[in-house]
């Protein structure tokens, strides 16, 4: 034994050491790799000896190479040897080499488990806090889920040393294994007030952090923070404390006021630049969320922050602040143009380009001038490519702004060397020649001379880029040439030889605008007293140039001149006969452009009898199941519609029309819950709307628009709306009772028809008694309850609660109709003895529950109530009760509505993937009953019936192939449900399979619905 | 939250590197080098701060070596280079005017350093008396453990 140890020694003598290993590193500069590589074997040596003082040195060995970017992964076990030797020296070697080398990846960290959760309870607190430094490294979910117990511990250790490592590892734990947060939330809060300044920063720290990903769980604790952060003088601590703010502010604006003071202390008081420049920002958040703006507050702020701003390389975090200003207060940015403009000077490019987008915002109509010059200056200095094009395309989008003088500074332009914005320049020209007439003289002559000019850019080819404002420069001068004092030179300018060697699509335009500025000239000519020749010879000059360009290469440019060149020749023969032709000459290119506003179509009145809304062709079939609905129906109901109704529709599209039907839009969308709310004005003035007021509240039968979360469903429904004003203006006006209606449901096609979107859930309603009339319709997944004179119910959704076997949510949108308030409102349903409603403790079985809400004209509010089912095999209906309090100027009268709910079968169903491979295993399994089911006469297309199954009955596809598809769905009981859903010849057969043959039996008669009332 | 440190030499060679969120070696390879690059052809007057990715990167450079860290969207970029100066200062006060070559050789105990001075990239201790301290004190733990070692060879 005592020889091993000294042969251990004896080897470790000749063991390099990290020290050595350094060294030889650098003393074989040229063949590093090939002497680490002699080194690592050495390592794997000393790796696999018994003495962990060895390993350990070699484990610090492999740490140093790491860095050096060698992979040390097969050493983790080594590592994790070392990691639980009981000598602090060799420990903290070895968790210094897991937090380097570790990652979540690294499987030996399950191993590491025990010997962590054995460190950090070890009495020595460095070999806890070495732990802790690891843990904070490399934790896993796994990790964090099982070591969340013992850091928790430790946040309550008698030593501030480890208290605040704890609670700082703790956020690493709750990013990792968030469930942990809940538990462990009080006493981290706890730690806020710990009596050790390191600690409670840790806390701060870990509390900020949290706060920033979900500000509005943490508002509680504004008023502890606001005493900590006017209480403590570590700048540190209130740097985290002022962002916290920072990002608690725009949910609470009350906040915000309480903070501007102390905030505007600090910055005027402290010398810190990072806090500074923290208030600053967080000021900034503030007053952006204020909105209302505090001009003193932040104008004083800017003076204090650009004061500092001229000191090193605060620039930048200056020009970031002051673009957020920018964004709320551009005035009081305004007032620091110079410095800005300063900053454009500025060495480091990041600084050049912030300057520049700051000076982009500030652009208004009066210091536009003023920019654009200075910026012109700039581009003469400016260096860097990147930097410059990203000038040139501000000044041009800045100058875009504005039409006058642009067109010399964008010839100004031109004569920059290597730009790339030779397209950009074009285009601008030619957008402010075409647009501004005032212009035009003048952008005509700067072209001229531009043309005239043009060997000046195209002589390098360098340039290449830039002579694409030739392009702009000939089709100005050509079309605008009315406008040219000398056209003859101009013309002259544009047929010179050199022109051959543009790029083709400019030598094209050329070719066009030489025949247009030929034809001004011509009429020059002949307008002055007889001299002939003269005209005669412009010709000649064409007919002498142009053949240069017949025998370009481009297709397009040979055409062209070709073309003209015939043309001048005609011309030329007719000058000979003396005929005057300048007239007929022109008219060639008669006609002037007019620029079109973007907006302009909309001032266009619609044609009687077009109708944008209808589809021209079939609907596209979207996997919404509604579609099918039109399909099959829709088209009689759009043709008896078109006959009937046309006519008396678009005689009155005019303003009042247009104002209803937006009216009606926003109406909808209050009431769909997958809207944002719109004010709640607007449904008042739909129940005012036009058509709509002429009927007696009483007699309507249906007024409630179908909510169906779709785009042109929407404007179906306006239609269908708009129709059954008309046509109950028409109709004598009864009662309808329920049995009726049921048979209208089905039979009569008429436009009102709600066929079109079939209702998956039924509700009878009981009204033979009833004062109003009440029409409580469901549509999958959202049924709807209306009901005229008083609160308009809506049952949104009816859904099966996963946690929870047994319960189904209801959730209800009431929305008030009429023009009273009401109050008071009870909802009661009467039990079965399967389905109950859940009261609160203590309230009997037959009491209403009190709809936590009161609802004033026009408003609507949700309200979920939750039942609880003991066996949903069967359908079940509830009958139902809403009391409630209509309360007048004068009165108030107490009303009550019957309605009865209807829970399907389908509605314990809950949508549920399915792979193919678990879901031929279930099949397998033998556990499942079968039952099958023909359906005639569907003439739908297969992924149209596919997608009604799965929208109405929550199935989901497993599996298409061709005309054959499997389906799967789960009850909130966690049956399994099957679907083999076959289709041939409008038939379509479905074999179902499920763990309970009564649910399935129900489905099948439910999903038959379904496709009978299509 | 810092999201890692890294010191580099002029020369571009890597001389500590400290991650604080699980990095695969690959991605920190490529990270690493991409950094150094941008950050070396930066000229002296520049600022210290740039975007790089998703990241803020503040970076200072101090004789040979270059101090880089990257912080998140939302982190102050002027506290994260009072960091790297703190750091600075504790490298300094322990090995005594720091140089990059007490980093190279005691590349393990600037870890160290860094280690009780932050911890899963937030700032453990604001006070240097303290760090310092803890410092020591491991150390000391560290050499009872080397000296008993060494007696019980002998």
């Amino acid at each position: 034994m005592a020889l091993k140890i000294v042969k251990g020694s004896i080897d470790r003598m000749f063991d390099k050491n990290l020290q050595d290993l350094v060294r030889g590193i650098r003393n074989h500069k040229e063949d590093e790799a090939k002497y680490i590589s002699t080194c690592i074997d050495e390592i794997k040596q000393e790796l696999k000896q018994d003495n962990i003082a060895v390993k350990a040195n070699a484990v610090c060995k492999l740490t140093y190479l790491q860095m050096l970017g060698y992979d040390v992964s097969w050493a983790a076990f080594n590592i994790v040897e070392v990691m639980s030797s009981s000598k602090f020296t060799y420990k903290r070697i070895g968790y210094l080499a897991a937090s380097q080398c570790f990652h979540e990846s690294t499987d030996v960290i399950m191993l590491t488990t025990n010997q962590i959760r054995k460190d950090l309870s070890s009495p020595n607190q460095y070999d806890t806090g070495v732990a802790l430094t690891g843990l904070s490294c490399f934790v896993t979910p796994d990790l964090a889920r099982d070591l969340a117990n013992d850091i928790m511990t430790l946040m309550s250790h008698t030593k501030p040393y480890i208290r605040k490592k704890a609670v700082l590892i703790m956020y690493k734990v709750f990013l990792k294994y968030p469930e942990s947060l809940r538990p462990a939330f009080p006493r981290l809060k706890e730690k806020l007030e710990d009596p050790d300044p390191g600690v409670q920063s840790a806390a701060v720290n870990v509390i900020c952090e949290l706060a920033r990903r979900n500000p509005k769980n943490y508002l509680s604790l504004a008023p502890l923070f606001f005493k900590l952060m006017t209480s403590s003088t570590n700048n540190w601590v209130l740097i985290k404390i002022i962002k916290l703010f920072g990002a608690l502010t725009p949910l609470e604006p009350r906040l915000g006021k309480k903070l501007i003071e102390p905030l505007t202390n600090l910055i005027h008081s402290t010398s810190a630049m990072s806090l500074l420049y923290e208030c600053v920002n967080t000021v900034i958040a503030v007053l952006i969320s204020l909105s209302s703006g505090m001009p003193n507050h932040s104008a004083s702020i800017q003076v204090s922050f650009s004061r500092h701003a001229h000191t090193f390389s605060l620039k930048y975090l200056g020009l970031l602040a002051m673009s957020k200003i920018l964004k709320t207060h551009p005035k009081s940015v305004q007032s620091h143009k110079d410095l800005i403009l300063q900053c454009l000077d500025d060495k480091d490019e990041s600084i050049r380009l912030r300057a520049l987008d700051l000076l982009y915002g500030m652009v208004s109509k009066k210091n536009l001038m003023e920019i654009v010059k200075k910026l012109m200056l700039h581009v003469d200095k400016a260096e860097g490519t990147t930097y410059r094009d990203e000038l040139l395309t501000k000044i041009i989008d800045i100058c875009s702004q504005s039409n006058y003088q642009y067109i010399s500074i964008l010839v100004e332009l031109t004569r920059l060397e290597g730009t790339r914005h030779g397209h950009l320049i074009a285009s601008q020209m030619l957008d402010v020649a075409i647009r501004v007439k005032a212009i035009r003289a003048f952008a005509v002559a700067q072209m001229a001379t531009l043309l005239d000019n043009a060997h000046l850019l195209t002589g390098n080819t360098q340039r290449n880029g830039i002579c694409e404002v030739l392009y702009a420069a000939a089709w100005i001068c050509g079309e605008f040439s009315e406008h040219l004092e000398e056209p003859m030179a101009t013309l002259e300018a544009m047929l010179r030889p050199k022109v051959a060697t543009l790029p083709g699509h400019i030598q094209a335009v050329y070719v066009q605008n030489a025949a247009k500025l030929f034809a001004t000239v011509l009429r020059g000519q002949e307008g002055a007293p007889a001299d002939s020749t003269v005209a005669q010879e412009t010709s000649q000059l064409l007919i002498d140039r142009l053949p240069l360009f017949v025998q370009s290469s481009n297709l397009e440019v040979q055409e062209r001149a070709s073309c003209i060149l015939q043309l001048v020749k005609y011309i030329q023969k007719l000058q000979q006969k003396d005929v005057e032709v300048a007239e007929e000459v022109t008219a060639l290119f008669a006609g002037e452009l007019n620029p079109v506003a973007p907006k302009a179509q909309k001032k266009v009145p619609v044609p009687e009898g077009l109708d944008l809304d209808v589809w021209i062709n079939e609907p596209p079939s979207g996997s919404e199941s509604e579609d099918e609905g039109r399909k099959s129906k829709g088209k009689a109901v759009f043709a008896k519609d078109e006959s009937r109704h046309t006519k008396p529709r678009y005689t009155e599209v005019d303003e009042k029309e247009l104002a209803k039907r937006r009216e009606v839009r926003k109406a909808e969308q209050a009431n769909n819950p997958f809207y944002i709310k719109a004010s709640p004005s607007s449904q008042k003035v739909y129940q005012d709307g036009v058509g709509v007021e002429h009927i007696p509240v009483v007699q309507i039968d249906l007024s409630v628009p179908l909510k169906v979360p779709d785009q042109y469903v929407k404007l179906e429904e306006e239609r269908r709306e708009r129709n059954k004003a008309d046509k109950k203006k028409k109709k004598d006006k009864k009662k309808r009772e329920k049995g009726e209606k049921g048979r209208r449901r089905r039979g009569d096609s008429g436009p009102e028809s709600e066929e079109d979107i079939t209702p998956a859930h039924m509700v009878d309603i009981v009204t033979e008694e009833m004062p109003e009339w009440i029409d409580l319709r469901f549509i999958s997944p959202l049924i709807l309850l209306s009901l005229s004179l008083a609160p308009h119910l809506q049952v949104c959704d009816i859904q099966g609660n996963l946690q929870d076997g047994s319960q189904v949510v209801v959730s209800v949108i009431f929305e008030n109709k009429c023009d009273s308030f009401i109050k008071s409102m009870e909802f009661n349903v009467l039990d079965s003895l399967n389905s109950k409603l859940q009261r609160p403790d203590g309230a009997g079985p037959h009491d209403g529950l009190i709809v936590p809400f009161q609802l004033p004209p026009g408003i609507s509010n949700e309200a979920r109530f939750i039942f609880s089912v003991q066996n949903i095999v069967m359908p079940q209906k509830l009958k139902g009760t809403l009391t409630f309090i209509v309360k007048t100027d004068d009165s108030s009268t107490h009303e009550k509505l019957d309605f009865k709910l209807h829970f399907t079968c389908t509605s314990y169903l809950i949508t549920t993937p399915c792979y193919s491979d678990a879901y031929s295993k279930l099949l397998e399994s033998g556990d499942l009953k079968g039952c099958s089911l023909k359906l005639e006469g569907v003439n739908q297309p297969f992924h149209h019936l596919l997608a009604r199954i799965c929208f109405h009955h929550h199935f989901s596809v497993v599996e298409r192939i061709d005309s054959c598809a499997s389906m799967y769905s789960r009850s909130i009981q966690g049956h399994h449900m099957c679907l083999l859903v076959k289709t041939a010849d409008q038939t379509v057969s479905i074999d179902a399979k499920c763990d309970e043959p009564g649910l399935l039996g129900n489905v099948l008669d439910e999903i038959k619905l379904t496709f009978s009332q299509c | 939250m810092m999201r890692f440190m890294l010191l580099f030499s002029r020369q571009g060679k890597l001389r500590l590197q400290k991650w604080y969120t699980a990095t695969a070696e690959r991605d920190k390879k490529k990270m690493v080098r991409e950094l150094m690059q941008v950050v070396l052809a930066r000229k002296p007057k520049m600022s210290s701060f740039l975007e790089w990715r998703d990241l803020k990167i503040v970076y200072k450079r101090y004789a040979s070596l270059y101090f880089c860290c990257a912080v998140e969207e939302q982190d102050n970029e002027l506290i994260t280079l009072e960091v790297i100066h703190r750091f600075v200062e504790l490298l300094d006060k322990y090995f005594g005017s720091v140089c990059e070559l007490d980093i190279i050789f005691n590349f393990e105990k600037a870890y160290f350093i860094l280690d009780e001075f932050l911890i899963g990239g937030e700032i453990q201790d604001t006070s240097k008396k303290s760090v310092l301290k803890a410092i020591e004190q491991a150390d000391l733990l560290q050499e009872v453990h080397t000296h008993t070692h060494h007696r019980e060879k002998k």
